[in-house]
């Protein structure tokens, strides 16, 4: 439920690093924990990332929640998928319901977020 | 979960089933199981029961029964005057304001069961019981009765299925007497999601045996409360606390159909013929976003200005769009007025819409 080769963060979201490109999706627990996702409000390419600053909304058919960037940098891809097909962050959350990419400002920022081990541990003493 | 809260005797069955428990109306209460739109959708297509212990019945009999409710509620008995037949009503103050909608049964010989909103049992008991005459006799039956929604267009086969060979299946809108399996139950042709189906009553005692029994038709899928609010918003069925409250008459709701100006006197009716007499200020009408979802409480615009807010709004899943209801002023009431809904930080254009949003159900098919 959590791949070992992402990293998470507490407002459950999950990066894949690559080069000094991350990939931002938000994680199996959030997916289920907000149902059915019908909308997805995601910025524009060029858009800059903020960690611990909101950059997009998320949307099921009885609540809204906000997204939080985990990095800092310049988004520089955009899943404009969702658009048509929400429902991927239900069906695949690290897969084809990923989000944004950011290029990020200083690479070192990924190591202080948590292990799939240290989130999971977190997801549970959550519920 | 909050200790505090009520169970319904379905508690234990929900949890058996894996739904996501909520707190409604000082219940404990199933939102979804599978999912919202699995459910929604199973209600449109095939079948659903819901728990709908929460809600509240009150038994009113004696001789003075049909006066005492005919001065208290908006819309007129004498449509109602068979036994076995029933009526969607409304409980108004003085000022015309709406405390509850409700569906009053005339279940039997001089006695009427009325069926309340969970969250305004006891405003309405204590606004009803305090004007009780000498010749009206009340109970509060709401602690001992089991309510399950059964909806869909398979509803009515499954319950033949049940209620055997001689049951007789009531018209819209009419109760009956029976049995399905061995439980005894009144089944009422109503409900709350557009759909053809019934709502049946049982004692507590044997509500999860008639929970079991129609789950036990594969063509069945339990639903919470979420596919419930999508369900009646996309009939636009008015919510009590959303829709409609103490500051909204029955005009400006759209409910003029549920008050006789004509039947004599009732709590409200001056206040009501008033605004009759100049037309509401304001109405509530349906809204179709073009992109987005509405909720309660976002501001509604028309030319840039603030006109309304939205009372309830959430995502269709028939039709795959927001829709929403608001009140907004009369001149902009009519289908086809463009207004604009503020989603957060967007402004995202937005239809007024003649209700109902969804026209093709079982239900309008057995009207027709």
């Amino acid at each position: 439920m959590y791949p070992s080769d992402l990293k998470y963060d507490k407002e459950h979201e999950w990066v894949r690093l690559e080069g000094d490109v991350v990939t931002i999706g938000i994680t199996h627990f959030a997916q289920d924990q907000l149902g059915e996702v019908v909308y997805v409000d995601l910025p524009s390419e060029g858009d800059d990332a903020t960690a611990g600053e909101t950059f997009g909304e998320i949307e099921s058919v009885k609540s809204v929640s906000e997204l939080y960037s985990p990095v800092t940098g310049e988004i520089v891809a955009v899943n404009s998928g969702l658009e048509d097909a929400p429902e991927a962050v239900n069906e695949d959350p690290y897969g084809e319901g990923w989000m944004i990419k950011v290029k990020l400002s200083d690479p070192t920022e990924v190591d202080v977020l948590l292990s799939s081990e240290d989130y999971e541990a977190f997801v549970t003493s959550e519920a | 979960m909050n200790d505090s809260l009520k169970h319904t005797p379905l508690h234990e069955e929900h949890v058996a089933l894996g739904a996501r428990m909520v707190p409604f109306a000082g219940y404990e209460m199933p939102v979804q199981y599978a999912g919202i739109i699995e459910e929604h959708q199973a209600v449109r297509s095939s079948a659903g029961v819901f728990d709908v212990c929460h809600m509240g019945e009150f038994r009113v009999f004696g001789f003075g029964a049909y006066d005492f409710l005919q001065s208290l509620l908006t819309n007129d008995l004498d449509k109602i005057r068979d036994v076995g037949e029933a009526q969607y009503t409304l409980l108004c103050d003085e000022d015309g304001g709406i405390v509850d909608d409700l569906i009053v049964y005339h279940s039997g010989d001089l006695e009427y069961l009325i069926v309340v909103n969970a969250a305004n049992r006891q405003t309405d008991w204590d606004l009803l019981s305090t004007r009780c005459t000498a010749d009206v006799e009340m109970v509060d039956e709401s602690d001992r009765t089991g309510l399950i929604a059964l909806q869909g267009p398979r509803a009515i086969s499954v319950l033949r299925e049940l209620a055997g060979a001689a049951f007789e299946l009531p018209a819209r809108f009419a109760i009956v007497e029976a049995r399905l399996d061995t439980i005894p139950v009144l089944v009422a042709r109503t409900g709350y999601t557009g759909e053809d189906g019934v709502e049946l009553f049982c004692h507590v005692g044997r509500a999860a045996d008639l929970w079991r029994a129609l789950l036990s038709f594969p063509e069945v899928t339990p639903c919470g409360l979420g596919a419930r609010d999508t369900l009646r918003l996309e009939m636009g069925y008015r919510l009590h606390g959303l829709d409609i409250d103490r500051g909204v008459d029955p005009l400006s709701a759209g409910l003029g159909w549920a008050v006789s100006l004509s039947k004599g006197d009732f709590l409200g009716r001056e206040a009501i013929a008033r605004i009759a007499q100049k037309g509401p200020d304001r109405r509530l009408v349906g809204i179709q976003l073009k992109d987005g979802i509405a909720r309660p409480g976002y501001s509604l615009l028309h030319a840039g200005n603030e006109v309304g807010k939205v009372a309830s709004g959430t995502y269709s899943p028939t039709l795959k769009v927001g829709i929403a209801t608001g009140y907004v002023p009369a001149a902009l009431a009519a289908p086809g007025t463009e207004l604009e809904v503020v989603v957060r930080k967007k402004t995202v254009t937005a239809t007024v819409e003649k209700l109902p949003f969804v026209t093709d159900t079982s239900l309008s098919a057995a009207q027709a």
